[in-house]
């Protein structure tokens, strides 16, 4: 017989054994990157030069910086178009594969390649497909006798023509949803449809629930991610704009065309590896963590069953 | 029935096709001579297979494989090693704090990479491992943010009455993870490791950061990036490159997805 006391004690051990390595990730790669951002934000430094406080002039500077705003509403925007745009096409592609008994294997393939291809040779390609002049897209499109738009060199259509582009590399979330999907119990359909239920109903009823964890996973991972969306932007606006794909001169194009796809983490980057201002970018670096942190805390406060 | 059959088929193949679409003009950009991919033309006017023996003759591409698939294995097993525990600990066991820690641990992927970059670089300089790809394995074995998240989401879709079932019948906690958990888990763990494999193989900002200084340690995407810029007019080659890099990761995904279709049979038993 243990006593209560002696079996808590064992829990905790037990607890303990499963996460310990992860405790000591958590201080490693977030307490002190963490806390030693927030203290460079108080600061300004660059990679020659020692740190030296200067208390709040960074976070002044933050608040009538222009290019803040710009590049908060662009990453805004994103969040809200891309982020959904890619949970529909991903559950979508992912429920049509699912029933799939044969062939599926290389249905799958297909559709997960443009993900598999590296991010910087994805957005090469697709931004030729999409070149408006000679581009096999507007080509396409000429020839049923639509005018297609500028894509990539217009700034109305220059985001949404990124979120073209994170629909086609949609593969990897694809992946996810259909792992879930495919671990739904088959009893459970079976017995909704004696029940009477239609495919809307056991959508409803029997998938949706099932899958939740997984969309919230895919829902804050999305945000997060968005959030720091930084390659594709950058490279997509250097092709389009003509000018040079890798080296220095790379951020001279960041936002192509009129600032359009001028976003957040492009900004960072420009004021910390370009200007060399490592303190106000720890600063911008800080505002982007706590807006993520409160954004994803309403989301898993909004579905607290599955935490 | 098979009005649907042909139905999901035909909208399969459509689907299908627009996503080759690009990876199409990649494969015949890269069979171009050099001065037809300034051009407009999709269609290669004179066929050059020569492309890719030139892709090997300027880049040691066996010796990046072998470092990038390196990066990958580690990478992918050592994140399993950590994560599936600590998943498992997250979702199916009850203790004080354990939101608190799952809250954290999302937040870790909030931290912008450039951000944590430069204390880190430091970190590792100091144990000399810079130059290698240790930098980028090491940390998996304290667990991976993006992986423990979404273990631990698939496995709150397993029943808690089959852990119950093994607890009764005297299974302590480690044993219901690896007796029970596992193989009903098999779909979600196969798509987390499948998903750090590929991301491990695409790197491309950590090995600039940890290996830039030792060729020797490079992989495939540094290789690529750097050939990018030396061979910048030269798209045919750089296709070339591109296509020649890819083709080991397809065909591991092509089996790796199986892992999928005997995780459905295996939790056939499930529900």
């Amino acid at each position: 017989m243990t006593t209560l006391a002696q079996r808590r004690r064992r829990d905790r051990l037990t607890v303990l054994s499963f996460m310990a390595p992860v405790l000591l990730g958590l201080l490693v790669f977030l307490v002190y990157p963490l806390v030693a951002s927030v203290y460079f934000s108080f600061t300004t430094f660059d990679l020659v030069n020692a740190p030296r406080w200067v208390g709040l002039r960074n976070w002044e500077h933050l608040l009538q910086d222009p290019n803040v705003r710009t590049a908060a509403a662009n990453t805004a925007w994103l969040v809200v178009v891309l982020v959904p745009a890619r949970m529909l096409g991903a559950l979508a592609t992912g429920m049509l594969l699912a029933r799939f008994k044969r062939g599926a294997g290389l249905y799958r393939t297909l559709f997960y390649l443009p993900a598999l291809a590296p991010p910087v040779a994805a957005t090469l390609a697709f931004v030729f497909l999409f070149k408006p002049g000679t581009g096999p897209v507007n080509t396409l499109l000429a020839q049923i006798g639509v005018q297609g738009p500028l894509w990539f060199n217009s700034p109305e259509w220059a985001k949404p023509s990124l979120v073209l582009l994170g629909l086609w590399g949609v593969g990897d979330l694809m992946i996810i949803f259909l792992a879930a999907l495919l671990d739904v119990p088959k009893e459970q359909y079976e017995a909704a449809s004696l029940d009477g239920a239609n495919v809307a109903h056991q959508f409803r009823y029997v998938t949706l629930p099932n899958i939740a964890p997984v969309l919230l996973f895919a829902a804050v991972t999305g945000v997060i991610q968005t959030l720091q969306y930084f390659t594709q932007a950058a490279v997509a606006a250097s092709v389009a704009s003509g000018q040079a794909t890798t080296g220095g001169g790379i951020s001279s194009t960041f936002g192509y065309p009129e600032g359009s796809t001028f976003t957040y983490p492009l900004w960072l980057y420009v004021v910390g590896f370009r200007y060399g201002a490592l303190g106000y970018a720890n600063t911008l670096a800080v505002v982007l963590f706590v807006v993520a942190a409160a954004v994803t805390v309403v989301m898993l406060r909004r579905f607290r069953s599955f935490l | 029935m098979r009005l649907a059959f042909i139905a999901r088929h035909s909208i399969a193949i459509a689907l299908g096709a627009m996503f080759l679409c690009p990876i199409v003009f990649l494969a015949l950009t890269s069979f171009m001579a050099s001065d037809q991919t300034l051009t407009a033309d999709l269609w290669p006017a004179s066929w050059h297979p020569g492309n890719y023996a030139e892709v090997f003759a300027r880049t040691p591409l066996p010796r990046y494989l072998l470092n990038t698939a390196l990066y990958a294995t580690g990478a992918t097993l050592f994140m399993l090693l950590a994560s599936v525990p600590a998943a498992y600990a997250l979702s199916k066991l009850r203790w004080r704090g354990r939101t608190a820690i799952f809250v954290a641990i999302v937040c870790m992927m909030m931290l912008p990479p450039q951000v944590t970059t430069v204390p880190l670089y430091l970190m590792w300089a100091d144990y000399g491992l810079t130059g290698s790809l240790w930098p980028l394995v090491l940390p998996m074995l304290l667990g991976d943010a993006f992986s423990i998240f979404l273990l631990r989401q698939f496995l709150l879709t397993i029943p808690d009455e089959y852990l119950d079932a093994a607890r009764v019948d005297g299974c302590g906690e480690w044993r219901t993870l690896l007796r029970v958990v596992l193989p009903m888990a098999r779909p979600g763990i196969a798509a987390a490791a499948m998903f750090q494999f590929f991301y491990a193989w695409n790197d491309y900002y950590g090995p600039l950061l940890y290996t830039s200084e030792n060729e020797s340690a490079w992989t495939l995407s540094l290789g690529l990036a750097s050939f990018r810029t030396l061979h910048a007019v030269e798209w045919n080659i750089v296709s070339a490159a591109t296509l020649l890099t890819m083709v080991p990761i397809v065909v591991v995904f092509f089996f790796a997805q199986k892992a999928f279709v005997q995780g459905v049979t295996l939790t056939g038993v499930k529900g």
